[in-house]
Formats: C-alpha cells, sequence, structure tokens
C-alpha cells in the first residue's frame, strides 16, 4: 500500500482558521499579561497589600440589617455572606411582587375594559421610561418623608409603621415550631399526591375535582396539626413603643422597602411587556376558537393563551430577572446593606480593591448563571419540541 | 533568546518588559506638578469651612488654604491649583494612582491608611473627634443614650468603625444606615429616618450650618468617642515631595507661633532680627533650597494664605460661620497641640 | 305565492347601533356587570384623585423661585420654582456659569443629528461623514481650548449634554464590538467561539455599577505608571463594554433568524466567509434586530443615571448636587425629582415609539 498522504494543507482553511485561533489567543494573552503585571507592579511601588488572608480578620464594622445576627469582631467573610443574604433577599421578594404585578398589568392590557387598559399601558408606559436609581431615590424620599416621625408611629394591634420602617411580631423559636414546619413539607407533599390524583381522574372521568382550594386547606391543616403536636407554642416577640424608637420584634426597614417597591414596580413593568408580547405573539385563531367554545375571557386566558404564551415569556422573564438581581446592587445609594455596600465598606478599609471587586462580581456571576440554569432548564420544560 | 524564537515574538516581549518596568516614583511628582504648572490637589466635594465651591467655582476653606500654601511655595501662584472634589471612596485610589499630587480632604491620619494603602502622613492641620448630633427635642445629652437606636453614617470613613467600636465597648447595640453618599446620610438624618448622624465634630458644626432647616433644632453632643487628627496625605515613594508639603504645613504653624501674619510678612522680611524668622522668611539661611526650592518659598506661601492662625480663623474659628473654638488646635504654648517641629 | 295576498310584515326596530361614542363606551366600558362595575370604582377614583393632583401640580403650584411663597404653599401646592432657581445646574453641572451656550449649542446639534439620524430622508452615505462632523464640534464647542473659547475640563461637564454623550459615544463605540463578538459567538473556531462567549458571560453576569466601580478603582492600577485617563473615558470604556455585551446578544438573536438556505446559496455563488456577512447576513440580521437595538439604546440612556454613584455630574448627579447642599430648597427635592424623571420620560418614550414604528416598517409584510 502506496503511503497516505497527508492532506493538510497551509493554504487550506483548516489551516488558516488555525492561525487565526493562534493569533487571537495569543493577542489576548498578551493584553491579560500586560494588564496583569501593571497591576501587581503598581501595587508593588506603592505598598499596597494584597491577598484575601484579610477574609479572616475581624470586620470592625456592623451591619445595619440581616436575616442572621452579625457581631462587629466576626469575620470579613461573614460580612461577605449577610451581603449576599441581603441580596437574595430583596431579589427573590422581588421576583415574587414583580411577577405577580406584571402579569396583572399584562393580562390587564386584553381587558375588556378600555379604561384598564389605559391605566395599565400608562402604568408601563410611566415607569419603563424613568431609570430605576431615579425610581429608588424618589421612593426613598417618599417614604422617608411621608411616613411619621418615628415616636409618633401609627400603629394597627401589634404592627407599627413609621420613618424606621414596618415593625411586625416575630414568633420566638420553640421546638415546637419544628413540628409545625415539619407539617408544612407533609402538607404540600399530601397536596401534590392530591393534585395528581384529581388530575388523573379528571382526565378518566371527566368530573371536575378543585385542584386549588382543597390543597391549600390540605397543606393549612397539616401545618395547624403540625402546631398543635409541638405544644402550640404562641410566644412571639412583639415591638412596642420605646423611647426614640420602636424596640424589638421583626423589621423591614425603609431602605429595604423603598429598594423593594422600586425595583419591583420597575421590572413590574417590563414584564407586563413581555406578558403582553408572549400573549400576543398566540394566534389570534386561538383567542376566537376558545369564545367559539364558550369560554368567558377569564378562562381563555388561563386554559388557552397562557399555557401557550409562557413558551415566548419564559426566557425574556429570566432577562428580567436578571436585571432585577443586578438592579439591586444600586441599594447602596439609599443605605441598604447590600453586598455591594459590604464590598465597598471593606474595601474601604482595607484597601483590597482589586480583591472586593473579584469577590463582587463573583457573586453576581453565580447568582446569573444559577437563575439562568435553572429557567432554562423550565424553558426545555415547555418548549415545543422542533427538528 | 535562541533563534528558534521569531523575531517579533522577541521583540514583543521585549516591548512589554519595557512597558510594565517604568521607574519607580522618586521625584516624578515635583517634576509633574512643574511640567504641567499645576498642582493637583484633591479635595472634598464640599464641606463649608474645610473645602467648598461657590456657584462660581472659587474654593475656600481650611483644607483649600493648605493646598494654595503649598501651590504658592512650588509654583510660586496659590491659584495654579487644579481642585479634584472626590468621595470619600475614591480619594485614596485617585492618591494612589497618581491622579491627584496631594489628598487634602479631612482625612484622619490612621495605621491602615499609612501602612497598607502605599500613602504618608504628612502634618496634623486640625485634632478633632467624632461625635453625634442629635435633635434638640430627643433631649440625648450623651451618647451612651443611644441604646438599641439607628444612626446615620457614611460608609468608607473611620467613622463607621469607630461608632461600631464605641457601640461594643459600651454595649448600645447601635443600629446603623450606612450611605455611600454623605449627603444622602445627612438627608435621612434631616428627615427622621435615624435619630442620630455621627462624623467628625468640625463636620457636624459645617453640616448643622449649612444643611439644617433650622440650625437651633440640633444639638451636638459634647463627648467625642475617638480621636481624628486630620491633615493632608502624600503618596509613598516620593520622599521629596514628602518633605515639602509637611516643611510648608510646619512653616505655617510655626510662622503663627513667631507671630509672622499675611500682612507683616515684607515689613518682617526687610526688618526683623529674629534669626527664626529669618530662616522662616529666607533672609537668613536658605531652608528653602534644603527641600528643592528656593528661599522665598514661606515668604510666597504667607503671602498667599497667612499663617496658620490666620487660616483658621478665617475658614473655622470662633468668628466663622462655623464657630469652632480654638481648642487643642491651639499653638503648644497657649495650651493646644499645633507644636512645629522648626524649620531650621 | 299568490300575489295579491301579499302582506308585508311590520318593520322590524333598527339594529343596535355599533358605531358612535355610545356604542363605545357600551362595549368598552360597561360590556358585563364586572366591567361595569371596575369602571365604576376605577372611574371613581380617578374622579377623586386626578382634579387634587392638577390642583397641587398647576392650580396652586408656585412657578417663580419664591421662597416665601413656596413655604407658604407647601403641603397645598406644589413648587416648581426649585426648578426656575436651580434648573442651569440641573441641566448643565458645574459648567462654568456664562459659558454655558457651549453646552447648550453641543447638546442642541447633537439631538438634531440623532433626529436626522432617525428620519428616512437623511439615510444618506455623507451622514456618516456629518456625524464625525458633528462630534468634532461637539468636543471643541465642550473642551474648549482654542482661541475665543476658554478650556473646561471634562470634570465640570455635567448634566444633560454629559448624559447624551454617554449615551451616544457608548452605542456608537459598542456597535463594532458587538458586531465582531457576535459573528465570534457563532464562528466554528472553538477558541475565538470561547473568547466571545465568556466575554459576553461575565459582562452579562454582573451589574454595571460593579464595572463602573471597576473603570474608576482599577483602571488606574491596570495602567503603566504616569499614564493618568481621564475619568470621563474610564467611564465611557465601561459603559461601552457592558452595552456591547448587550448588543452582542441582540445581534447574534438576528443572526441567528437567517435561514440557513441563504448562507448555502452564498456558498453556492463562491462568496467567502466575510463576502457573505457584508453582503447577505449583515443587512437582513441588522434590519430585523432595529428594535432592539433601539431597546439597547434606551437601556444606556437610562443606565447613564448610575455614573453619579461614580461622581461624573449627569442629570441625577447634578440634582443632588444642586438641591442637598442648599438648605433653604431641600424640603421641595421632589419636585426636583420629578423634573429629570420628566425629561428622561420624554427621551425614553419618544425612542420608544420611534422603535414602534421602525418594527411596523419592518413587519409591513407580516400585519394582519
Amino acid at each position: 500500500m502506496p503511503p497516505k498522504k497527508s492532506s493538510w494543507s497551509w493554504r487550506s482553511r483548516a489551516a488558516r482558521g488555525l492561525a487565526y485561533q493562534v493569533v487571537a489567543i495569543a493577542v489576548i494573552a498578551m493584553i491579560v499579561w500586560f494588564l496583569a503585571s501593571n497591576t501587581l507592579h503598581n501595587m508593588r511601588v506603592r505598598g499596597i497589600q494584597s491577598g484575601f488572608d484579610f477574609l479572616s480578620q475581624p470586620a470592625g464594622f456592623s451591619i445595619g440589617e440581616s436575616l442572621f445576627p452579625f457581631d462587629s469582631a466576626e469575620s470579613y467573610w461573614r460580612a461577605f455572606l449577610v451581603g449576599v443574604s441581603n441580596t437574595l433577599r430583596v431579589a427573590v421578594a422581588g421576583i415574587f411582587l414583580s411577577t405577580i404585578l406584571g402579569t396583572l398589568v399584562g393580562v390587564g392590557r386584553f381587558s375588556r375594559n378600555a379604561l384598564v387598559r389605559g391605566l395599565c399601558y400608562g402604568y408601563v408606559e410611566c415607569f419603563r421610561n424613568i431609570p430605576v436609581l431615579l425610581h429608588l431615590l424618589m421612593w426613598y424620599l417618599v417614604l422617608t418623608d411621608l411616613l411619621p416621625a418615628i415616636q409618633d408611629a401609627w400603629h394597627v394591634g401589634p404592627f407599627f409603621l413609621s420613618k424606621g420602617g414596618v415593625n411586625f411580631p416575630v414568633p420566638v423559636w420553640h421546638p415546637g415550631l419544628a413540628w409545625a414546619i415539619g407539617g408544612l413539607f407533609a402538607g404540600a407533599a399530601a397536596a401534590g399526591l392530591y393534585r395528581a390524583w384529581a388530575r388523573r381522574r379528571f382526565e378518566e372521568t371527566g368530573i371536575a375535582r378543585s385542584v386549588f382550594w382543597v390543597p391549600v386547606l390540605l397543606v393549612l391543616a397539616c401545618v395547624a396539626l403540625g402546631w398543635l403536636a409541638g405544644g402550640a407554642p404562641s410566644l412571639v416577640d412583639s415591638p412596642e413603643k420605646g423611647e426614640f424608637a420602636v424596640e424589638n420584634g421583626g423589621a423591614l426597614t425603609p431602605e429595604f422597602l423603598a429598594l423593594l417597591l422600586g425595583l419591583s414596580t420597575y421590572t413590574a413593568a417590563f414584564i407586563a411587556e413581555v406578558v403582553r408580547s408572549g400573549i400576543a405573539s398566540v394566534p389570534a385563531g386561538q383567542g376566537e376558537a376558545a369564545a367559539a367554545l364558550g369560554l368567558d375571557r377569564g378562562l381563555e386566558m388561563r386554559l388557552v393563551m397562557m399555557p401557550q404564551a409562557l413558551r415566548v415569556i419564559i426566557p425574556p422573564l429570566t432577562n428580567q430577572y436578571l436585571n432585577l438581581t443586578k438592579n439591586s446592587s444600586l441599594a447602596v445609594a439609599i443605605g441598604y446593606p447590600d453586598i455591594v455596600s459590604i464590598a465597598n465598606t471593606a474595601m474601604n478599609q482595607t484597601g483590597r480593591a482589586v480583591e472586593c471587586i473579584a469577590i463582587l462580581m463573583a457573586v453576581y456571576l453565580t447568582i446569573s448563571l444559577l437563575t439562568s440554569a435553572l429557567m432554562n432548564w423550565y424553558n426545555a420544560r415547555v418548549a415545543i419540541k422542533e427538528r | 533568546m535562541s533563534r528558534l524564537t521569531p523575531h517579533w515574538l522577541a521583540a514583543g516581549i521585549a516591548a512589554l518588559a519595557f512597558l510594565s518596568s517604568a521607574p519607580a516614583m522618586a521625584g516624578k511628582t515635583l517634576d509633574g506638578i512643574k511640567s504641567r504648572g499645576q498642582v493637583v490637589c484633591g479635595v472634598h466635594t464640599g464641606l463649608a469651612g474645610f473645602s467648598a465651591a461657590d456657584s462660581s467655582g472659587k474654593w475656600s476653606g481650611l483644607d483649600v488654604d493648605i493646598c494654595r500654601a503649598v501651590a504658592a511655595a512650588v509654583l510660586g501662584d496659590a491659584e495654579k491649583i487644579k481642585w479634584v472634589p472626590l468621595t470619600a471612596q475614591q480619594r485614596f485610589t485617585a492618591l494612589q494612582s497618581g491622579e491627584i499630587d496631594v489628598l487634602s480632604r479631612n482625612t484622619t491620619f490612621t495605621l491602615t491608611r499609612d501602612a497598607s494603602l502605599g500613602l504618608h502622613d504628612t502634618v496634623v492641620t486640625y485634632y478633632d473627634g467624632q461625635g453625634f448630633i442629635v435633635p434638640k427635642k430627643s433631649n440625648i445629652k450623651s451618647p451612651k443614650q443611644l441604646k438599641n437606636q439607628t444612626v446615620c453614617v457614611q460608609s468608607g470613613t473611620t467613622t463607621e468603625k469607630n461608632l461600631t467600636d464605641y457601640s461594643k465597648a459600651n454595649n448600645l447595640n447601635i443600629k446603623t444606615v450606612v450611605f455611600e453618599k454623605e449627603e444622602a446620610a445627612t438627608a435621612a438624618y434631616f428627615a427622621g429616618r435615624c435619630i442620630s448622624y455621627t462624623t467628625d465634630a468640625s463636620g457636624l458644626a459645617s453640616i448643622r450650618n449649612k444643611v439644617a432647616t433650622n440650625p437651633a433644632d440640633h444639638v451636638i453632643l459634647p463627648d467625642l468617642v475617638s480621636k481624628e487628627p486630620l491633615g493632608p496625605m502624600v503618596r509613598r515613594g516620593d520622599d521629596e515631595w514628602f518633605a515639602i508639603v509637611k516643611w510648608v504645613i510646619y512653616g505655617l504653624i510655626e510662622a503663627e507661633e513667631y507671630g509672622i501674619t499675611q500682612a507683616k510678612v515684607d515689613e518682617l522680611k526687610n526688618s526683623s532680627q529674629d534669626p527664626v524668622v529669618k530662616r522662616i522668611l529666607g533672609t537668613g539661611e536658605d531652608a528653602g533650597k534644603l527641600v528643592g526650592l528656593d528661599k522665598d518659598w514661606m515668604v510666597r506661601a504667607l503671602k498667599a494664605t497667612g499663617n496658620y492662625g490666620e487660616i483658621f480663623e478665617r475658614n473655622v474659628g470662633p468668628k466663622s460661620a462655623l464657630g469652632l473654638p480654638r481648642g487643642i488646635n491651639n499653638q503648644w504654648n497657649k495650651g493646644g497641640l499645633m507644636y512645629a517641629y522648626p524649620v531650621r | 305565492m299568490n300575489r295579491a295576498g301579499y302582506q308585508p310584515i311590520a318593520p322590524r326596530p333598527a339594529p343596535a347601533d355599533t358605531g358612535g361614542p355610545w356604542a363605545w363606551l357600551r362595549a368598552n366600558l360597561f360590556a358585563d356587570w364586572k366591567t361595569a362595575t371596575s369602571t365604576l370604582v376605577l372611574g371613581g377614583l380617578l374622579l377623586w384623585f386626578v382634579p387634587r393632583l392638577f390642583d397641587w401640580a398647576v392650580l396652586g403650584a408656585v412657578w417663580s423661585a419664591d421662597l416665601k411663597a413656596c413655604r407658604a404653599a407647601e403641603g397645598a401646592g406644589a413648587c416648581w420654582g426649585v426648578i426656575t432657581e436651580k434648573y442651569r445646574i440641573i441641566i448643565f453641572g458645574r459648567y462654568p456659569f456664562e459659558q454655558q451656550w457651549r453646552p447648550l449649542v453641543a447638546t442642541v446639534l447633537m439631538l438634531a443629528m440623532l433626529i436626522a439620524s432617525c428620519t428616512r430622508a437623511f439615510w444618506r452615505p455623507w451622514l456618516a461623514v456629518l456625524w464625525v462632523a458633528v462630534l468634532a464640534v461637539f468636543f471643541v464647542l465642550m473642551y474648549g481650548n482654542t482661541p475665543g473659547l476658554a478650556r473646561v475640563e471634562t470634570d465640570r461637564w455635567g448634566g444633560l449634554p454629559l448624559t447624551i454623550l454617554l449615551a451616544t459615544l457608548s452605542i456608537v463605540m459598542a456597535f463594532p464590538i458587538a458586531l465582531v463578538v457576535a459573528l465570534g459567538r457563532r464562528s466554528d473556531l472553538p477558541a475565538i467561539r470561547a473568547f466571545c462567549t465568556l466575554y459576553v458571560e461575565l459582562i452579562r453576569g454582573v451589574p454595571l455599577i460593579s464595572l463602573l466601580f471597576m473603570a474608576s478603582f482599577m483602571f488606574p492600577l491596570f495602567m503603566p505608571q504616569g499614564l493618568t485617563i481621564d475619568v470621563l473615558i474610564r467611564v465611557l470604556v465601561g459603559i461601552t463594554l457592558f452595552t456591547a455585551a448587550y448588543l452582542a446578544e441582540v445581534i447574534r438573536g438576528g443572526l441567528q433568524a437567517i435561514p440557513k438556505g441563504q448562507l448555502e446559496a452564498a456558498a453556492t455563488l463562491g462568496l467567502s466567509y466575510w463576502q457573505t456577512q457584508r453582503k447577505i447576513v449583515l443587512p437582513q440580521a441588522l434590519a430585523m434586530v432595529v428594535p432592539s437595538i433601539m431597546n439597547s439604546f434606551i437601556s444606556v440612556f437610562k443606565d447613564t443615571s448610575l455614573v453619579s454613584i461614580v461622581s461624573l455630574y449627569e442629570l441625577t448627579g447634578a440634582l443632588d448636587m444642586a438641591i442637598n447642599a442648599d438648605a433653604d430648597w431641600k424640603p421641595f427635592k421632589l419636585q426636583g425629582y420629578v423634573f429629570i424623571a420628566a425629561i428622561y420620560f420624554i427621551f425614553c418614550f419618544s425612542m420608544s415609539r420611534y422603535s414602534r414604528w421602525v418594527e411596523r416598517q419592518v413587519n409591513k409584510s407580516r400585519m394582519r
């Protein structure tokens, strides 16, 4: 057998492609090396210390609000953890609120009532066209100006509303509550089983059974049973009017409220547009067919339009959720201690600008990638399978 | 380089090596200033009495006057300055990166700043302490009454850390509300969000005067909870410039000690027989040459701004809008802490 | 049929009116009892609220810069006097007072160019040349340093001109980068595809504010010593890199929508990669995504408000600077916010209507 002639040619497309890639890698590597060596040299000459060892040192600053107690003697990485929990707190609450509000407004754009249609359109246009920073600043100004001074807080029973925020009673931890939480899980499982059974019976016999109220009642009943089984603990930490402020109890600060309301209303306007375009993308024949079947507007929206619109809605909705999470970084302007604010403080106290910004970007990247992955999985579940 | 390495690779590596191994900064600041014809001075964005610009863009204040004295000493003209207003977060990176030559922004000298940020403290121009401002009708008389209260503070300052230290030491469990910008922090305090606002006592006086709708409604508590020695800072690595800034300030302080005022500079230059005065004004030994300037360096500085006492009186003194007493910022022989190293 | 016995039946009543205002009201506001109830409730709320708002904002408001009148009207009327008093600082930032005609002229020129670029009549080759000329004139007017115009450093630039400059320049500079990155992400060469994907995902995963922090705090460390970059350029680079990542995704969406047949036909005709892109793919793809590009422009315009956090005083920062330091006018800060919200609204709303017009033009063939 004659030896196989190599088919590699330096003039071929593959060779050119290889050359381009080598050049691109070399150029990018040189740029990165240039920047990195400059940075290291500058930091050495100016005596700026670097490294991540500062993370284990005591932070030395306290944080205004957090989900779990934080003391200034704890380390910097715990402070960062508090920051991440604060960011997630406002992001999750914001995503819930904005989805609900946005869906309502988006569906409202298709209402039969011209007034509702007009108001929804006005809402979307007004809130979309103003920068989110301006939203936050205005909400914060309104909240701190309009709410009564702390000394004259409004109160309804154990709930207080003042410039110090919303104060509410918090149950004191007791092992009996663990029973209640166990009941919650048991109830959720039971509700899931009931729903599956009800759907199966509907497919077989055509008899519709309640798939919403009965499961909800089931969950509540299981929680109540668990609570009773745990000894019915009822101790709550109630807020009470102190000398200058409302003390004890749980609190939602005006910073958190301003951030939540500002972000939710802003993102809801975008979600309304996404929902509207999703519903508009469903072929008009579907709506006509639903009307021919005698479904009223509410059932038509719920059973025909929305499930089909979901496929178009999910990818841009993911984008909006990511935007909301990233916009929460503006909390630093109104005094809410999210991860950016804490990284800022750490940067100022230790001088490690490069490390702190790197941690910040890593946190946001992780949150973004996780949210994208979750929504991609959901998207794949509802997508139409094509070739 | 072995002959297997392509020429272009060798040239590229050499070029990068050249670019990244720039010489150290020694001596460069003064050369840069002279070639630019300007001193670049980092100041506060707007703190009445220390550095604030009026609506026509003219800067005034204690920190501003220190910079003008330095510019007059180095370049001969107190107006040859580029003012760079900086927030608390930007000030150190601006100095580290070379964007400004000197940071005159009522900055506290601390170990962290001196040792780990690559900066040098020069001379304390104002001995201050951290205080609290509260509404008069709250009847709070001492910071110890702030147990479990909310206090507004600005991020990026020693204030935040001091507040936490004080709260811990006295078991006060103070809740801090931290704002990025000082204006947002003071706005929140005046709106009633927090029961108190804390910063250096001199800053409190300035804010109460300028920002409060009714200054009489607010009280600055007399207790100071920390030491805040404020003064200008320069970069590490340039000892020459460090010496210039340091000794211009000592010159201003010693001028007050020896009675050299702005009005009397020429007269004393011609007629004084006191060897210390002659040394400061350059008619005796030439101290200016030793720091790298000429013999009229302090004459120019004093003519531009006056001595330390005059700077103090004009900007923050009892007769100014801030109305702060001389207190510990007086000369050492009058009971204060201003002790100029001898200009000789 | 018996002709003589033809009895005409009684005429039926005319059909219900389906046109005219009453019919519209019936169909849109009072169609069924649910709609009627919500109309009554909402209508009642609006009737209660809108006259009060009108009273506060227009009738009882103080329009002149009179502090005493404003204080007297507090609560009952809006104090638009704070705008009359401070509008020059809000719109022009810290620009020297007497020279403010320069940013005014520069902004008007830039706005005229933007509007011209949007109208079909101006889509000629010389538009690009005109753009370069107008940008040059803009910088000369703002910076000065020529005989007749005093020099004004970039840190004095602020307000509306700065907002428009940042938004326009960052989109213009981000476009070529985005094009290259979008093409690179769809390329067959794995190294280039990896870099482009990494760039886009990295930049899209972080908030703009962290990029701005990086630009203002870390850029000076990246540069060799002695080289200081103007803060405006640093911020511009940060916003441009951010915008380019989002624009790249938008363009990639358009590229994906091109049917594979187009590429195969181009290959059959013997066109090279770059010829295919230039002549076949990009004209179709870009035309398809113009509305999304407009959306990106609107986002960038709004995102310029973030540079106030790294203390460049564009519109939002200029308002803070104007009112925070002035104890007299501070109680009326909300009116100031409403004013700049109105400015942003006018710009963004016009841009979104324009984008909808473009969308309709492009989709004329598919309208139902």
